[in-house]
């Protein structure tokens, strides 16, 4: 375990010394900023506007950091043959992709926290409260962000950064369609489509189940069952999508 | 004892994507080293030299046969903390300096924090890269980086170190230092398997070799085993010859060529020389240095290379 750990931390030193990550992350808080000018020239919708663009900007610039990092992790150590010395020493396969993933997910950790102070500080210099409603929805932000870092390193085990980066970001979008694929057989009835999309509705993460930003923006309470229930269904869809990636890796060769 | 063993070991490679062909990269490659002995695993560009260090050290899968280490499969744990690997042209992490670089490795090993800082100062004053050792490894040079490349190997002061090209992107000096060091690592008892076509460093480092040509062994053994060490011919320079004693050289099966104002010829036998040592005298001539020559590696590679059968 300590071996992941530390393939974890040498992958978030690796990200934070990446000029791309703070060019991502300057533009989020330019974003969440500038919600404040918006903010003011709205009528009585200030409050729900900051929130909305402040939320929008997080997932949004989380998804191109987990995308955009994500894809390079594995198939840039192969690019480069960074692998072919770190693999010579006790460090399995699994134990360097499990890092890899760690790695990146504790670089989303530091950059949704930074963003999230950005947002409530916007939110304190309107007099607004502190809301913790806004926690909750940043929270299934990050978990989201979490099942799409594992989808990318998957795809960065068995193809090139820009094929990955395709696929990743196909996932991405389907993955709020999902539960519209489940209901595709009530307009096609017979055929091949039906089955495929019931596959696809089962092998796609449905990214619904994180997206609780309208009613937290409109004050309403999200339960905490739902908020257990996703956090239960991103550890499962992550722990799964790891073990594919770590089966396809192990069986390549690192020529 | 056998440390490193390979039986039948054979790689295919497959290529092409719509017309899925292979390549063989290694055929049935058995090998044999013994602790404590520096062997050299030598051959022409696509041999299968990188290959099989590539296989010892699980980054590739073979295709039938097999390979071990102290007698275990080459990918078990307790085989990777007692190993040291310098990958051919190596590429390190090059947002990391030499020394993180060091520190990180010696992490991996579960060395601890002082005996890591220690190790890695160590190695970095060993392979002389103390001074550049907090800058950043992609300001480095080939020859620099090779060297932090060194100092990664032996981080874990392994028993068993395989070097791919050690010499390569090194200056004469790295060379000679590089080529100390391998012998201080015999003295210290650390078995080393390297690869290079820098015959050269082979034949002054080690104490076996194999030949390798396209994947397949073409011979194994001691250097004094596999090289001829008796006198092969003998090299003299002349200095002041006319053109009449190049002649009658040349006619006496000496081979010559000129080189500035001397004249080298190289004789089959000391005995085909000494008949002609009464016309170098009448010709004025003045002898500068005569050689009796042996057998060398390359001599003896390219020989062995030259009956291989074309493709």
């Amino acid at each position: 375990m300590k071996s992941v750990g530390y393939v974890a931390l040498n992958t978030f030193r690796e990200t934070v010394r990446d000029k791309v990550l703070y060019n991502l992350l300057l533009f989020a808080l330019l974003m969440i900023s500038s919600s404040y000018v918006l903010g003011k020239i709205s009528v009585y919708q200030e409050i729900k506007i900051i929130k909305d663009l402040g939320l929008a900007s997080i997932s949004i610039f989380g998804m191109v950091i987990a995308i955009f990092i994500g894809i390079g992790l594995v198939s840039k150590e192969i690019d480069k043959r960074t692998l072919y010395s770190l693999l010579s020493k006790p460090v399995s396969r699994a134990q360097f992709l499990a890092g890899k993933y760690c790695g990146l997910c504790l670089t989303l950790l530091v950059n949704v926290l930074i963003m999230t102070i950005g947002l409530y500080g916007v939110l304190f210099a309107m007099r607004e409260p502190f809301e913790p409603a806004l926690m909750t929805a940043i929270f299934l932000i990050y978990m989201k962000l979490c099942v799409l870092v594992a989808v990318a390193i998957l795809f960065s085990t068995f193809t090139t950064s820009i094929l990955a980066g395709l696929f990743t970001g196909f996932v991405y979008v389907a993955g709020y369609f999902s539960s519209d694929l489940k209901n595709f057989d009530t307009i096609v009835e017979s055929g091949v489509l039906p089955a495929l999309t019931t596959v696809l509705y089962y092998v796609l993460p449905n990214f619904r189940n994180f997206d609780v930003k309208a009613p937290v923006v409109a004050g309403h309470a999200v339960p905490m069952s739902q908020v257990g229930w996703a956090t239960l269904y991103a550890l499962l869809y992550v722990s799964l999508v790891l073990v594919v990636s770590i089966w396809v890796f192990q069986k390549r060769n690192l020529k | 004892m056998s440390v490193i063993e390979t039986v039948g070991l054979t790689k295919d490679y497959d290529y092409g994507h719509i017309k899925r062909s292979q390549r063989r990269a290694l055929d049935h490659l058995d090998l044999s080293v013994e602790d404590g002995e520096i062997f050299g695993l030598i051959g022409p560009n696509g041999a299968g030299k990188t290959t099989t260090l590539k296989l010892l050290m699980g980054l590739v899968f073979p295709s039938e046969g097999r390979a071990s280490i102290l007698e275990r499969a080459v990918d078990d744990p307790a085989v990777k903390r007692q190993i040291g690997y310098l990958p051919e042209h190596p590429y390190f992490y090059d947002y990391l300096t030499g020394r993180e670089l060091l520190l990180y490795f010696g992490q991996l090993f579960g060395l601890q924090k002082t005996e890591r800082r220690n190790r890695a100062y160590e190695l970095l004053e060993k392979v002389g890269m103390l001074e550049a050792a907090d800058e950043p490894l992609r300001k480095y040079s080939k020859g620099m980086t090779q060297r932090i490349g060194i100092a990664q190997a032996l981080i874990n002061r392994p028993r068993i170190v395989f070097l791919d090209e050690p010499m390569s992107g090194l200056d004469p000096v790295g060379r000679r230092e590089m080529t100390e060091l391998v012998r201080e690592l015999r003295a210290s008892g650390v078995t080393v398997l390297f690869c290079s076509h820098i015959l050269s460093d082979v034949e002054a480092l080690c104490d076996r070799v194999a030949i390798l040509n396209k994947g397949r062994l073409i011979e194994s053994g001691s250097l004094s085993d596999i090289l001829d060490v008796s006198v092969q011919n003998v090299e003299v320079v002349l200095a002041g010859a006319s053109d009449a004693l190049e002649k009658k050289i040349t006619e006496n099966d000496g081979k010559v060529h000129r080189s500035g104002a001397r004249l080298h010829a190289s004789f089959v036998t000391a005995a085909a020389f000494d008949s002609l040592l009464g016309a170098v005298s009448e010709d004025g001539a003045s002898i500068v240095s005569v050689t009796p020559v042996k057998q060398r590696l390359e001599d003896h590679f390219v020989q062995e290379l030259l009956k291989e059968p074309s493709p």
